[in-house]
């Protein structure tokens, strides 16, 4: 949530920003990113684990086993949300528990839990695509998108 | 009465005759534990959502100090009081618990000095015998309405800051034992474009800045006069810009007489990132810790400078920036 660098602010403000910047402790943002690598590798990693199992001891196809391998993850994820462990595993790992789909379905989940209180139908049903909404919105504009794009290629005779 | 521009003295000099502070299971794991009338182990105490915790925490801290103060509900005249919830939800329901008079007032984490200058106003002119001001803030209940939900796994920068879970109330009257508010110094808003919501220590120490000042202005003192100039919750960020700011322009603070509530009610293990905040951090801690001090001798004259960010959730989506400000009360044994 980088703070929008407006031009109308007056000089004196410029000015304040630029004293206080210096006074701020920086993001570790290399370390960060160190954390989020290793950490989000180890997640696909352990999804590589449970989608070999999958394949290997129940019959899956490397198609198939694709949805009861997302599930595991999601389930995990929710679970130690509920149990108040991701938030403090997310402070840490940073984006390596925010992108793959454990981030998803925690945002969900804490959405779903927090709104609790308001009731199910405008608490948790109405509150729990608050954060995990604008996922969904972007990501389906973006694959249409990106779908137009291909059919037009293939269309004037691309690959 | 009006001193200078924007500050008030009271010559009859309101008597604080007891205070409480009620705090949550993360402020009973802190160094200032021992001050807290109450600490609650979980963050529910017992009520199905964190805003009626919050309540509760808010009606026990006002019950308590009544009761230290050896008086019932019905001999207080008025209940002043601010939290961040929206709607100040937590002092209005506290209110009609309570069914005493009521003055809502908001100033973000500045409500627990804007309330106790207030309170000394109304005993300074005779317009209450006993007057009762109060804070409160709940590090959930603020969470989801200022951010994300608590059990979301977002992370957070350097700058962002802790909201107490905890409740300060006092009780003011013209006279008894006990320190005394002398003077006031009303702020005004201060916005130096500051946006970012993690990093309000930034947005608010301007306006502690511009109070403090005026305050010495007004009054016609300086840093010598107070054993200790505390601000509200500048948080370390904040504390040291505020602190660097002032001894540009010539007003010298020695270092030990310098603090912020944000920085003293939690320990560095506690990850708190750069302080606590909230309308708890400056109630609780003035309320507990810095009263009892002054009540062991440890400290004489001190002045509680609270700092507020008036932000909202949708302000700050729409890309406003964050003004702050900060209301200052002396007190003094």
């Amino acid at each position: 949530m980088a703070p929008k660098k407006g031009n109308n602010l007056t000089q004196e403000q410029k000015n304040y920003q630029k004293y206080a910047k210096d006074r701020e402790p920086k993001r570790p943002v290399l370390k960060n990113c160190i954390k989020a690598f290793i950490v989000g590798g180890l997640i696909c990693d352990f999804g590589q684990l449970l989608q070999w199992g999958f394949i290997k001891y129940f019959h899956f196809n490397e198609k198939t086993a694709g949805d009861p391998t997302v599930a595991v993850l999601i389930i995990i994820s929710v679970i130690l949300t509920g149990l108040g462990i991701y938030d403090h595993f997310g402070q840490w790992a940073g984006a390596g528990t925010a992108i793959p789909v454990t981030g998803f379905a925690n945002s969900m989940a804490s959405a779903a839990i927090e709104h609790k209180t308001e009731g199910y139908v405008l608490g948790t049903g109405g509150n729990m695509f608050k954060l995990a909404g604008s996922v969904i919105t972007f990501g389906v504009v973006a694959a249409f998108v990106v779908a137009i794009i291909k059919i037009t290629i293939k269309w004037i005779g691309g690959v | 009465m009006l001193q200078g521009k924007q500050s008030w003295v009271f010559n009859n000099k309101p008597v604080i005759i007891s205070s409480a502070a009620v705090g949550g299971p993360f402020e009973a794991k802190g160094p200032l534990s021992k001050d807290f009338d109450i600490l609650h182990d979980d963050l529910w105490m017992g009520q199905d959502s964190f805003e009626k915790a919050e309540k509760m925490l808010l009606e026990t801290a006002c019950d308590t100090a009544i009761k230290k103060a050896n008086l019932k509900k019905q001999d207080i005249d008025f209940f002043i009081s601010g939290d961040l919830m929206n709607q100040i939800i937590s002092s209005s329901f506290a209110a009609r618990t309570l069914s005493i008079p009521y003055l809502g007032v908001f100033g973000a984490c500045s409500s627990s000095m804007e309330a106790l200058a207030l309170a000394s106003l109304l005993i300074d002119s005779g317009a209450a015998k006993h007057v009762v001001p109060a804070a409160s803030s709940h590090n959930a209940a603020a969470e989801k309405q200022f951010r994300y939900p608590t059990e979301y796994g977002g992370q957070k920068p350097p700058t962002a800051q802790w909201t107490v879970t905890g409740a300060g109330a006092a009780v003011i009257c013209e006279n008894g034992n006990g320190p005394h508010t002398t003077c006031a110094t009303i702020g005004k808003v201060v916005d130096m474009g500051i946006s970012d919501p993690f990093n309000m220590g930034s947005a608010m120490a301007p306006a502690a800045v511009d109070t403090i000042k005026r305050h010495f202005e007004d009054l016609n003192r300086s840093f010598d006069y107070y054993d200790l100039v505390i601000t509200g919750d500048l948080g370390s960020v904040g504390h040291r810009i505020a602190g660097d700011i002032l001894n540009e322009q010539g007003i010298n603070i020695p270092k030990e007489r310098f603090s912020d509530c944000g920085l003293l009610i939690y320990d560095e293990q506690q990850q708190i990132f750069s302080g606590a905040s909230g309308c708890g951090c400056s109630a609780t801690v003035t309320y507990g810790h810095l009263l009892n001090r002054m009540k062991k001798g440890e400290l004489k004259k001190i002045l509680v400078v609270a700092t507020g960010a008036l932000l909202s959730p949708m302000s700050y989506q729409q890309k406003e920036s964050i003004p702050g400000i900060a209301h200052a009360v002396a007190i003094e044994m």
